[in-house]
Parts: structure tokens; sequence; C-alpha cells
């Protein structure tokens, strides 16, 4: 293995880093959504479940959840390969922290806010459609932005279910060039390179979106 | 196949000496983070700019990069260096200087939530830039560094697990032996979740309590 071929690996690794990172951005996405709207709601039927997610996944260990899902969901039946495993778990662990966020930032749109849009006669769905979400939206961003990081830096965890990511390669490239310390500060500065990446992207959305905070 | 509650009951026991290791690395894994946070912090207060810019820049360096492989930095990299030392020293040191950093911009925040005029009437006093940083801000700052430090505390506690990555035999670990020895992975993995639940959700409540008593003692 030259140097050749030991960057391509780790390109390889990064690659897949990238899609694990985007694909559980995306579950998060959705799942800190649907569980941080549920959890403000005031219907208790919607709010219990979403309390629950959140505590479940907020109060045990990232790497123990992928493994649970991994190891323990095929003895049920459902089985779903090391990648989706991955994806799942990391997207559904960030997603609630992220239903905190979200649930925090609706809090913040004054209540003034929901008074008017009642008294437009608007109904509940476009209350939170066009005057509550536009409105918690840039409040979200700069704590996203850190669970984003948080998510890049857990996916080296699914290097532990033999997903071929940044951080096996990794371990690959090591054992079969034993130049270890080469490897891991090339890594560690891979790794740094796609968080500098997240925080400019954030950046660039909050000016976008003019979030004042 | 269902849990088993009579299996679930036979391998309780063995969690014991994993929980005991668990808890050692993020007691031993606090106290460094708590410490080596203290010394960025001073560091990056320094007035010379070579100090203070790298201390900034390893702080933004350790925070943006996986735990997991700065472990296995610890765990690999340091023994080719001559650095010997055990998987689990190696495993609390990396839990540790990850969280300093973290530690380490709580600090930050903490000395500057005390307001700017509480230095100008320590200099109108005439007391020494230290003297008024132990005697005057430090203890302003410590209720809002308290709750946050609690988070973080959780957080390394749920990080542990890591350790298993470099063979330390913790309960993450523990389980993986005894789901490959007996092929029965539901009740062991499930267990060290409940586990884990269990001890945070306790130590989440009490922090809460703790900064609920420390706001009435500023009240």
């Amino acid at each position: 293995m030259d140097y050749g071929d030991l960057a391509a690996a780790l390109a390889r690794g990064m690659w897949v880093t990238v899609q694990i990172t985007a694909g559980a951005a995306g579950v998060a996405v959705v799942a800190a959504c649907v569980a941080g709207l549920a959890r403000s709601s005031g219907k208790r039927l919607l709010r219990w479940p979403a309390v629950v997610y959140v505590e479940l996944f907020r109060g045990t260990s990232a790497l123990v959840q992928l493994f649970w899902i991994y190891f323990v969901l095929p003895r049920f039946g459902i089985d779903i390969g090391a990648m989706t495993a991955a994806i799942v778990a990391l997207g559904l662990n960030v997603g609630a922290y992220g239903a905190e966020v979200v649930r925090g930032a609706i809090r913040t749109v004054p209540q003034g806010q929901r008074d008017a849009a009642a008294a437009l006669s608007l109904t509940a769905a476009q209350t939170l459609c066009r005057v509550v979400w536009p409105q918690a939206v840039p409040a979200m961003l700069p704590p996203a932005g850190n669970l984003a990081i948080e998510l890049l830096k857990n996916s080296a965890l699914v290097s532990l279910i033999a997903v071929t990511e940044l951080t096996f390669a990794a371990q690959l490239a090591r054992t079969a060039t034993l130049q270890t310390s080469q490897i891991f500060v090339l890594v560690l500065l891979a790794y740094f390179a796609l968080a500098l990446c997240i925080t400019g992207g954030v950046r660039f959305l909050e000016k976008r979106l003019g979030a004042t905070t | 196949m269902i849990f088993d509650w009579a299996y679930a009951m036979d391998i309780l026991p063995r969690f014991v000496p994993a929980l005991w290791v668990t808890v050692q690395a993020t007691l031993a894994g606090m106290l460094i983070a708590l410490t080596l946070g203290m010394v960025l912090t001073l560091l990056r207060r320094c007035r010379l700019i070579w100090v203070r810019w790298p201390t900034t820049a390893l702080i933004e360096f350790v925070r943006s990069t996986p735990l997991l492989v700065q472990m296995y930095f610890m765990f690999y990299v340091l023994p080719e260096a001559g650095v010997r030392m055990s998987a689990f020293t190696a495993g609390a040191l990396a839990l540790g200087l990850h969280y300093a950093a973290y530690c380490a911009e709580v600090y930050r925040a903490g000395l500057e939530a005390v307001p700017r005029g509480q230095w100008d009437a320590a200099a109108a006093l005439n007391l020494g830039h230290w003297s008024t940083l132990r005697r005057i801000i430090v203890p302003q700052a410590v209720s809002r560094v308290v709750p946050a430090l609690g988070n973080y505390l959780v957080a390394m506690f749920k990080d542990t697990p890591l350790l298993s990555a470099i063979t330390v035999v913790e309960l993450l670990q523990l389980a993986k032996m005894i789901g490959a020895e007996s092929f029965r992975y539901v009740e062991a993995l499930t267990m060290v979740g409940v586990l884990f639940l269990i001890l945070s959700l306790g130590a989440a409540s009490l922090i809460r309590a703790l900064e609920r008593r420390m706001r009435v003692a500023h009240a």
C-alpha cells in the first residue's frame, strides 16, 4: 500500500462519512421537527410519545443505541443493513436533541403572534406554518449547527459496526501499513475540515435567513 | 425471540464490576477535564498572542473531531512515541482531553457573564488581576458554570462505551462479550441501555436540583 492507495482509501472512507452524516441529518431533521412540534402540542396523546422518544434517546449512549438497533432489532425480525442501521441510529439520536431545539425555538415566538393569528382567524395549521415556524427557524440555526457537528463526530462510531467510513478506513489502513501516527493525524484533519464546512454552511444559512441572534 | 427475564437476572451480577469501570472512567475523565479545562482557559486569557492563538485553535480542533479517533490516537500513536499506558488510562485521558475543551468554553462563558463593572470596581479598590479573579469574578461565575459542567459530566458518562473500542471491559464491552459467548444480544444490550437510562436520568435530575439550590442561594 503506497501513499496513493492510502489517500484513495481514506478519501473513499471520507465520502461514506459524508453520506452517513447527510443521511442521518435528514432523519434527524424529520424526527426533531415531528417530536419537537408534538412536544409543544397541547394534546397529551401527542406530547407523551415525544417525551418518551426524547428522554430515551438523550438518556442512553449513542453507541449503545447503535448496537441495539444493529444487533437486537434483527432478533425481532427487523433486519436492516449496517449502513441503514447507522443512518437510523445516528439520526434518531441527534433528532432527540434537535427536538428540544425545535421546542425551545417555538417557545421564543411571543404569544402575541399567536393571538394576532387567531384574531385574523387563521387555522391552527396556518398559524404554525405561516406565523410561528418562519419566526422560530432563525433561532434554531445556531444550535442546529452544533448538533450537525456532533453528528459528524458521532459518525465515527459507525466504524464499530464495520461500516467502511473514514475511521474504519483508517483502522484498515493502520493494520495494512503500520503508519499509525500519519494516518490518524490525517484522519483528524479530515474531520476538522468537514466540521469547518458545516460551520461555514450554517453561517451562510444564518446570513441568508437574517438571523440576528 | 423475546426478552428472557430469568436469563437477564442471571447475567445481572456480571455487570457490577463493569459498571464500576464505567464510573471510574467517568470520574477520572471529569477530574482531568476540570483541571485541564482550567489550564486551557488561563492560557487563552494570556496576553501573548502566540500562546492565546494556538490554545484557541487546539480547543476548536479537539471540539470538532471525533472522540473515538482521539481515543485511537492515544491508544495507538502515543505508545509509538514511547508513552506506555494501559487501555483504561488512554481512554480516561482521551475523555478528559475531549471534555477539557468543552469545560474551557464553559469557564470562559462563565467568566464573561460577570459584568465588566465588577472588574472596574475591583480595580477602583486597588485589587490586582489575580485577586480580582479569585475573590470577585470566580465566585460569581460558579453558579453559572456548575449546571453546564453537570451536563458535560452526564455527556461524558454516556461517552464511556467508546472505551470498548480500545479493549476496556466496561458495560458495553461486557454486553458484547456476553452476546458473543451465548449468541444472545437482546438481554445484555437492553440491560446496558436501561442502566444508562436510569443513571443518566438520575444524574440529570440531581443536577437540576443542584441548579435550583444555587439559584436560591444567589437570589
